[in-house]
């Protein structure tokens, strides 16, 4: 996924500017990196933390999380066939070789570092932004750069790497870190909680609307390396930040683990959109290789009149376990799920998301579209609760589901948990085929079976697309069409 | 233009066609009239390329071309442009971005620059008028939710964006009310050059009293059974097709 702005505002021509039908971003950047040996003991987890040169606080969160993780199982429960991984055989910190340490100019990042970013799209050069974003660029398990940092802190917004804030914001970690998704929570978080190395962090003081899109871009390079990075935005009261996750991986054969946690509180009054475009790489036709990407994201509405949107476009990852998820705590609380997941060949995908009522007035609206193709399994699972308390609260749902081809699979598992009364949830599913009739008179007026499918899965992902804000959405739609190519005639 | 020679096509090994013989010239007008399940439709999907009937025999040449080495959408970049009888629905893209892309497509295909948006609006903006359409239905999805009449005269807003050589219209007349056919026929009539042709598939008289054909053609299972002028319509009219159905030698 590119951050950067593309200046056509001409959406549709990007449909037919599409030829290649590779994974773009497969390649390997060539570039020492530290890593430590592979596997996973209590040793490793205090070396992470010590190579981060952590204060205790950290390392004994990472040591709880560690001894409760050694305690679980991997869920089974999702529409998954995902084989055994062997949690000794990844290497758990891989950081590409720096000259310095700590923050740092852009003449000290190494040049290679800089054309990867650039090849990706993604320009670390602030004078070479077109647009108002500001990037933290994550390469394996460190940040390379974060973009735009002085200027934001003239507005009294943090926004630097996870590292940093830890070192230099600790009471903000403290307080906020696992308050959202504790560690304790599932597997994947436990171990996330116990070896993440590192991620952004994000905070928006009191009354302060952030002036540019905040974005976090997540990169891939070494091999047998897992990645577990945290997100961790917190916007105060009548604070409003939109921000941005995309990522990508090179092309191997073996999978590889990435299992991230993003955590956001929201108080009074405080709007946080958050919008990911998940491209990892999805693994060759037969499904040899790809990222096995579990993920847990998790918004608290913590204030009043609060405001937690997340839309996402997931077209990577072999296998994906993820759902964004919104606790409706102050009264007057909106949460908000747009989602569009595609999945081709043998990619599998269980995603959906969690809307907890608990505040009075509570809203949340849900909008998946699930697309399938090839020999891929497309599930949305949801779970809309509605505590005793919240009276007055209103969920709507709609899970929609594409299939191209029959050899694919799109299953619907809404869970609906309603304690209250005065309260109103609906939900809606649809499945449709890409007709062949319609691909027919695509092909009649001159279009190209390809554009054919484009137009129509775009047509269909529309109303999530157009949540994205702008330089992501004309993105999306250009990979929703790469994603499916080949998958019909 | 077209030339189809002893063409014969099957759907799941049941034949359809059986040996149909046609010759389109430039500037022309050919009215295809025949009961139901004879084959117009059939014969229409094939000229445009609809891959699930299997043709088993004969020859279509267009523009020089052998037909059938060229893929539906060359077909209608080469300037083919099909009626559709039942006109299919696609939720979620505009109008406006389909033509846009249809046309920009077409163009490509023969090795000419996208329109701009403005040049495109501009276009469009004339065919509507040629045709009446209602300013609303191009800003909705294809053909979704359109009434009957509404999706015949959109096919026919298509074909005037599109500015096919050879238009065959499958029954673009049915279900329209007595403006509309006039407004349809019309939008035919302002189209016709000495370079283009068109196939009219129609069951109706009345619409040929609008588009005056230099030929007519009854089709009967799967054959042209019977050619003339005009005035096989009004035979057609009065008579229904019995008459012609004794005089077939098998
Ligand atoms: N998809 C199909 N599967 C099986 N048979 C078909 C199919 N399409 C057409 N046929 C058959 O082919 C024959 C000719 O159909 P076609 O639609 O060409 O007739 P038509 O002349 O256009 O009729 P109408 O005047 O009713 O439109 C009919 O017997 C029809 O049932
Ligand atoms: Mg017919």
């Amino acid at each position: 996924m590119q951050l950067r702005k593309v200046m056509e505002k001409d959406q549709d021509k990007i449909l037919h500017e599409v030829t290649q039908s590779e994974y773009k971003y497969g390649f390997v950047t060539d570039i020492e990196s530290e890593s430590i040996a592979k596997g996973l003991n209590e040793d490793v987890v205090r070396l992470i933390s010590q190579k981060k040169n952590e204060p205790e606080f950290m390392l004994e969160f990472r040591l709880k999380a560690f001894r409760y993780w050694q305690k679980m199982k991997m869920p089974e429960w999702a529409h998954l066939q995902i084989p055994e991984i062997n949690y000794q055989d990844i290497i758990y910190y891989s950081a590409p070789k720096q000259k310095a340490s700590g923050p740092k100019s852009l003449d000290e990042i190494d040049p290679e570092l800089k054309a990867t970013f650039d090849k990706l799209g993604i320009s670390l050069d602030e004078q070479k932004h077109l647009s108002g974003i500001a990037v933290d660029a994550v390469m394996d398990s460190i940040s390379v750069k974060t973009t735009f940092k002085e200027s934001l802190a003239d507005l009294g917004i943090i926004f630097c790497s996870f590292s940093e804030a830890v070192q230099e914001h600790p009471d903000l970690i403290k307080k906020y870190m696992g308050s959202v998704v504790p560690y304790t929570d599932n597997y994947f978080a436990a171990l996330n909680s116990a070896v993440f190395s590192d991620g952004s962090f994000c905070y928006i003081p009191k009354g302060v609307r952030c002036p540019m899109e905040l974005s976090t871009y997540f990169r891939i390079n070494a091999a047998n390396t897992g990645q577990f990075e945290r997100t961790l935005i917190v916007a105060e009261d009548d604070a409003y930040v939109s921000y941005l996750e995309g990522c990508t991986a090179p092309r191997r054969d073996e999978n590889q683990l990435h299992a991230a946690i993003v955590e956001i509180i929201a108080n009074n009054n405080a709007f946080v959109k958050y919008s990911t475009v998940q491209n990892w790489y999805p693994g060759d036709k037969n499904g040899l290789g790809g990222i096995y990407n579990f993920v847990t994201k998790r918004g608290k509405c913590a204030g009043e009149n609060s405001k937690i949107s997340w839309t996402q476009v997931e077209t990577g990852s072999a296998v994906t376990w993820k759902y964004p998820s919104c606790i409706l705590l102050g009264n007057n609380s909106v949460g908000e799920f747009y989602s569009v997941a595609v999945t081709n060949n043998h990619q599998q995908a269980d995603t959906g998301t969690k809307m907890i009522h608990i505040g009075k007035n509570t809203k949340s609206t849900i909008v998946s579209k699930g697309i399938s193709a090839g020999f891929s399994n497309n599930s949305y699972r949801g779970l809309v609760k509605v505590t005793k308390n919240a009276t007055n609260s209103r969920n709507y749902s709609q899970c929609d589901s594409l299939l191209l081809g029959d050899k694919c699979g799109a299953h619907t598992f809404p869970y609906i948990e309603v304690d209250n009364k005065d309260s109103i949830v609906e939900h809606e599913a649809t499945t449709s085929k890409i007709g062949e009739d319609q691909i027919f008179y695509c092909n009649q007026r001159g279009i190209k079976t390809e554009d054919a499918i484009g137009l129509i899965v775009n047509g269909y992902a529309k109303e999530v697309l157009n949540k994205l804000p702008m330089e992501f959405a004309v993105e999306a739609q250009k990979l929703l069409q790469i994603s499916l190519e080949g998958s019909v005639g | 233009m077209l030339s189809i020679k002893n063409l014969h096509a099957n759907i799941e090994g049941k034949e359809i066609l059986k040996g149909i013989n046609l010759e389109v010239k430039e500037g022309e007008v050919h009215a295809i009239m025949g009961p139901n399940g004879s084959g117009k439709s059939t014969l229409a999907s094939v000229l445009a390329g609809r891959d699930m009937f299997t043709v088993t025999e004969g020859k279509v040449t267009y523009m020089g071309h052998n037909l059938f080495e060229l893929s539906p959408e060359e077909r209608a970049s080469e300037g083919i442009f099909l009626g559709f009888q039942y006109p299919i629905e696609i939720p979620g893209v505009s109008m406006v971005n389909f033509m846009k892309t249809a046309l920009n497509e077409q163009r490509k295909h023969k090795g000419l620059e996208p329109l701009s948006s403005s040049d495109f609006l501009k276009h469009m903006r004339e065919k509507k008028e040629l045709v009446e359409l209602d300013t609303n239905l191009t800003n909705r999805s294809v053909n979704e939710g359109f009434s009957g009449g509404e999706k015949k005269r959109n096919e026919i807003f298509q074909m005037a964006m599109l500015e096919p050589k050879l238009a065959i219209l499958d029954e673009t007349d049915s279900g329209l009310d007595i403006d509309a056919l006039r407004i349809v026929a019309n939008g035919v009539n302002k189209l016709k050059s000495p370079h283009n042709a068109s196939i009219v598939i129609t069951h109706y008289q009345r619409l040929l009293d609008y588009i005056i054909p230099d030929y007519v053609h009854v089709l009967y299972d799967g054959k042209i059974i019977r050619s003339g002028g005009k005035e096989l319509a009004f035979e057609l009219e009065e008579k229904g097709y019995d008459w012609l159905k004794k005089g077939i030698t098998v």
